[in-house]
């Protein structure tokens, strides 16, 4: 099963490679990491996709907590919330295929952001299903890079992080 | 006024109430070296090999309860200690560890004597940090030493860069330690508890499975009374053995891989596991699919992370082990009469205990002609008495030392129980030494154990640091030789240990005394004359070459599933 986990921690040198670490030693598995200062710069917020059985997601929250680093975990697995991740995608667009690349990125609402005659760079942002359906999409056509940032997640509701 | 990083560092462990400090001297450090001329009123002892001077450390941990401190120099000197740092990682034991550190533009420049020492041991440490600058030092050393000893505790490496150590401020020791980020918890939940007494009334084949964790928070007073009110047989893991009196009627001894038999048995058909301070670790466990397999699992523990990690948990209690069983036992008080009764309803069960002790006691064939291992232990024991503070190495004589050495007084017994380091012994007899310079203390060692850390001989006299260390010969690298008996078909392949060294004459050649006995006759009278012997001994004693460590439970096997001496 997939989760998403986000960690507030300390914005020190060093966090990001504790919690990575702590993921290899026990060998938990990182689908994808992000990580950005908060508002107050001295934290940062980690999201971080993962996958295993409950148990096992049991252990990371808990290995996780246990990091004097670590501030808080928020796990929203079966709760509500806004998962967004961003995508850049370099595609071919010869003659043949520039009109068709641009109505599906009208589609999806991207955003063209470099054009050369043989290739179109795009910019979608969407929920990790919607960048899924776009790049297949785009596939068949070409595409000669794709870089995506992995999904950041906000709880819905007006409650910030900390009051829980 | 304004100090030297390095004089910070000393005024900060002068605050902690550091007053033994182990450690070797290197480029990197030879400023604290130099201020250290100024704190006579911190003890340092020069060990001769930095991961010697972290064993150390450990072992004065262990004994005393304290933090114990221990540095060392960067790059070679550093990466000495990693085992060390990971030996009590794994046990966890309170320690800070300073290491030097080349100076901060010099940091990632492959200098000379370098080693990313936050990097290597941060799988190994509870927690670690880089001093980049001199004003967070104070701050720094203040919360190494607190999360050292809070929670569970646990090693906490500070790396010092030499530069830092040079640079000066104004030096004011925090109040307080503000770490958002750590807030153990200490107190147990009421409502938990609760639940726990309504189980313990409960059942009628209560086991109370104890481990390490017990030790560390100091409760051997607490969990005695609860045994009795009870009237719970007590399993220890190796960890806890001098938790629980080993001569009490309600003892069953150690559970698990080298177990005794009732122990094993019991744990098996127990209807209830009442786990205080312990793990779950594999050597205790065997299959685990079927361990305590008729048992409800009570488990009180101050990490979470350790409840539900191996098994499934009824009823998890996290807090610290004292609050948590003086709050139990308080709330049994409440029911005093169903606690009559219960008492009552499993007594046969403590029959069926003590038929399984009558029919598996711990045992080994003696003889006349061989010196038996466990014949040593034995005589060691009766000749000690039960104030002597114990360091054991790691292999055959480790097991023996547990199964037949019965412990009574707390924080007597020093052993490398989860990491299971060879060399450990000898360097943390000398720590446990240091702290008590008046009392007995005995290492008791292997033949392949004792040379992993022998050059410490030298500590020892230096020190007149009067450890007795019991060195059982039998030629062998033994607990892999015994696998390989048992499972390779007898092909001793690397373990015989045949080269005949002469451990009298190296006692001799560090300064000391060196004694030997050869034959079960001669045994008593050298233990006593190594006793009242002045200053440090080795007692070396040939003992019989293939003796087994019994019962033992077979990798991936139930803990009922013994192989049994008889």
């Amino acid at each position: 099963m997939r989760h998403t986990i986000s960690v507030v921690v300390e914005n020190e040198f060093g966090v990001l490679a504790r919690v990575a670490g702590l993921f290899s030693g026990r060998g938990f598995n990182i689908e994808s990491l992000s990580v950005a200062p908060m508002f107050d710069p001295s934290m940062s917020r980690m999201t971080i996709v993962t996958t295993g059985d409950d148990r096992i997601l049991e252990q990371i929250t808990k290995q996780l907590n246990k990091l004097i680093d670590t501030i808080k975990v928020i796990d929203f697995t079966g709760s509500d919330y806004v998962e967004r991740e961003l995508a850049l995608m370099k595609v071919n667009a010869e003659e043949s295929s520039r009109a068709e690349v641009l109505r599906i990125v009208d589609i999806f609402r991207g955003k063209t952001v470099d054009v050369t005659p043989r290739s179109y760079t795009i910019e979608v942002t969407g929920a990790p299903a919607k960048i899924n359906a776009i790049v297949e999409l785009l596939r068949p056509i070409g595409i000669k890079e794709l870089v995506r940032t992995g999904p950041v997640v906000i709880g819905r509701g007006s409650k910030g992080w900390r009051q829980d | 006024m304004k100090k030297t990083g390095s004089q910070i560092l000393l005024e900060c462990l002068k605050k902690e109430g550091v007053d033994t400090l182990f450690g070797y001297p290197g480029g990197a450090v030879i400023n604290i070296y130099d201020d250290l001329v100024d704190y006579p009123e911190i003890k340092h002892i020069l060990t001769r090999h930095e991961q010697a001077a972290v064993h150390a450390a450990d072992g004065y941990s262990r004994a005393t309860g304290q933090v114990g401190v221990a540095l060392a120099t960067s790059g070679p000197g550093a990466t000495n200690t990693v085992t060390g740092i990971a030996t009590a990682y794994m046990d966890s034991i309170p320690m800070v560890i300073i290491t030097g550190q080349v100076p901060t533009p010099l940091i990632g420049n492959d200098a000379f004597q370098e080693a990313d020492m936050v990097g290597i041991t941060r799988p190994v440490t509870k927690h670690n940090y880089l001093v980049k600058d001199i004003k967070d030092l104070a701050r720094i050393i203040k919360q190494a030493f607190y999360i050292a000893r809070t929670g569970r505790p646990g090693p906490v490496l500070v790396d010092l860069p030499k530069d830092v150590q040079v640079a000066t401020t104004k030096f004011e020791y925090p109040e307080t330690v503000e770490l958002r980020g750590y807030k153990p918890t200490i107190s147990g939940n009421v409502r938990q508890i609760e639940k726990a007494a309504k189980m313990i009334l409960a059942a009628k084949k209560p086991v109370i499975y104890v481990g390490g964790g017990a030790v560390l928070a100091d409760c051997p007073a607490e969990l005695l009374q609860l045994a009795e009110l009870i009237q719970a047989p007590v399993t220890t893991t190796l960890m806890a053995m001098a938790a629980f009196p080993g001569e009490h009627p309600l003892s069953l001894g150690m559970l698990g891989m080298h177990g005794t038999y009732y122990a094993n048995m019991a744990v098996t058909h127990a209807d209830l596991l009442i786990t205080v301070g312990a793990r779950f670790d594999d050597r205790v466990t065997g299959k685990i699919d079927t361990f305590a397999p008729h048992a409800k699992i009570i488990h009180v523990d101050i990490d979470p992370t350790s409840i539900k990690k191996n098994v499934r948990v009824d009823l998890p209690v996290v807090g610290d082990l004292k609050d948590v069983i003086s709050k139990t036992i308080v709330a049994l008080g409440k029911h005093a009469d169903e606690v009559k009764a219960t008492v009552a309803a499993s007594q046969p069960w403590r029959d069926e205990v003590a038929s399984w002790k009558s029919a598996q006691p711990l045992t080994y064939q003696p003889s006349d002609t061989e010196i038996k291992p466990q014949f040593v232990i034995e005589q060691l024991r009766e000749l000690a008495g039960e104030d002597a503070i114990v360091a054991t190495e790691v292999g055959q004589h480790q097991m023996w030392a547990a199964q037949f050495f019965r412990f009574v007084q707390p924080r007597t017994f020093l052993t490398s129980g989860g990491l299971g380091t060879m060399g450990y012994g000898l360097p943390a007899a000398l720590g446990a030494q240091a702290a008590f310079p008046e009392r007995l203390v005995i290492d008791i060692s292997g033949d392949g154990s004792f040379q992993m850390n022998s050059q410490e001989m030298a500590t020892l006299v230096q020190y007149k640091l009067p450890v007795k260390i019991v060195i059982l010969n039998n030629g062998y690298l033994g607990m892999v030789r015994q696998w390989q008996q048992l499972f390779f078909d007898r092909r001793y392949s690397q373990t015989p240990l045949e080269l005949p060294i002469d451990f009298v004459k190296l006692a001799e050649a560090y300064g000391a005394t060196g004694l030997r006995a050869t034959s079960p006759s001669e045994v008593a009278a050298t233990i006593k004359q190594g006793f009242e012997t002045p200053g440090p001994v080795i007692m070396e004693f040939k003992v019989a070459r293939e003796e087994n460590v019994l019962p033992m439970v077979p990798a991936g096997r139930s803990i009922h599933e013994m192989v049994l001496a008889s």
